[in-house]
């Protein structure tokens, strides 16, 4: 099991933090270009999960996955969204995407009158923080490095 | 019963076929007397609910039959605008059946061809090499499992989050596209598919996938 990369963005679509891990292919595309793309299309599959869903939805979209990897979301009533790419054996992470949120991001970028908000976090403590809670995680693969 | 519905979407993105088994009801019934203490708007030519969420009425419920009868889109039963109608102090008291709005056929298209495009951004944005399209989507109310062919037919399956079983019906759906589509001498490629042998036996597939899955909620 292995974590891939992990996106963070707030309401207006600005990547407000990338970081990534093991991940073995790029998009093919300028890293600002990936992430419009990432959030076209969280965007587009946001609207198309409330359009097919048979019931009224309480979390919406939670994950979907492909042969190789498993996306993984999570969004704030406040519009910010935390998605985290893995392999397919992680299980429901919603709890670790809460914590990201909740005690790393708020914590760390929303109380700090230094780092302005809606745009790229440039906090070197949240940076490090969110390395050592990711590397920490029990799916956290170190057999790559 | 907790397969939601089928779709099936060609190589460019259009839906060839779609069928809807089973769709849980979520819809409210109540009396109003004048003024009505719900905000409307008029959305993609159905009445919704804009603001005032109360007993079950929830904000994007679309109103589907007053006094009983079925409104039509805009329109109540016997052609009236169904906002000029409640708008009306003499209609009232009236009882109005709110719900989920249900999808029309042209939104089913542009669903299918949407979910098509996702599909490929998918692949794209792999953190891993060689990854296909999205194969399984999760909600907290439906999963969503995809099934592409070789030749780029899509084999789309809404079921609720606790059905199992999916994958081996999306390959006997293949089966039965291949044996009752592909081999009819009618059926004209990525065409819609109007097969009777096709639907009965895609039903019956539905049925025994559901039975044996697990757990729906009615099961």
């Amino acid at each position: 099991m292995t974590v891939h990369n992990l996106y963070l963005f707030d309401r207006n679509g600005v990547c407000l933090h990338y970081s990534e891990w093991h991940r073995k292919k790029q998009a093919g595309i300028s890293q600002e270009e990936e992430f419009k793309l990432m959030y076209g299309m969280l965007f587009s599959i946001r609207s198309f999960v409330s359009k097919m869903s048979p019931l009224d939805m309480k979390d919406g979209f939670v994950a979907f996955q492909t042969s190789r990897y498993k996306l993984h979301y999570y969004e704030t009533p406040t519009g910010i969204k935390v998605v985290m790419n893995t392999d397919l054996g992680v299980g429901p992470i919603r709890d670790v995407l809460h914590h990201i949120y909740s005690a790393l991001y708020v914590e760390l970028v929303v109380k700090n009158p230094l780092c302005p908000l809606g745009q790229t976090v440039q906090s070197e403590l949240f940076r490090s923080r969110l390395d050592s809670y990711i590397r920490s995680l029990p799916f956290f693969s170190a057999r790559a490095g | 019963m907790a397969i939601f519905s089928v779709y099936v979407v060609n190589k460019a993105g259009g839906l060839i076929y779609h069928l809807d088994s089973y769709a849980p009801r979520a819809e409210a019934e109540k009396t109003f007397s004048y003024p009505l203490d719900l905000l409307l708007k008029l959305h993609d030519e159905r009445v919704l609910v804009a603001f005032g969420q109360r007993d079950g009425i929830r904000v994007g419920h679309a109103v589907l039959a007053i006094n009983g009868k079925d409104v039509n889109g805009k329109y109540t039963a016997d052609g009236k605008e169904v906002l000029e109608y409640l708008g009306n102090p003499a209609n009232y008291p009236v009882s109005v059946r709110f719900g989920r709005p249900r999808l029309t056929s042209n939104e089913k298209l542009m669903l299918a061809s949407m979910f098509h495009s996702l599909f490929a951004i998918g692949s794209q944005l792999s953190p891993e090499q060689g990854s296909s399209g999205i194969e399984m989507l999760e909600t907290d109310t439906f999963k969503l499992h995809c099934f592409q062919t070789l030749t780029g037919i899509k084999f789309v399956v809404l079921a609720d989050p606790r059905q199992a079983g999916i994958d081996s019906l999306l390959r006997k759906i293949y089966e039965i596209y291949s044996d009752f589509a592909l081999k009819n001498p009618f059926y004209s490629l990525e065409m819609p598919i109007r097969c009777e042998l096709f639907e009965q036996n895609l039903k019956l597939a539905l049925e025994v996938a559901e039975k044996a899955g697990t757990f729906g909620p009615g099961s």
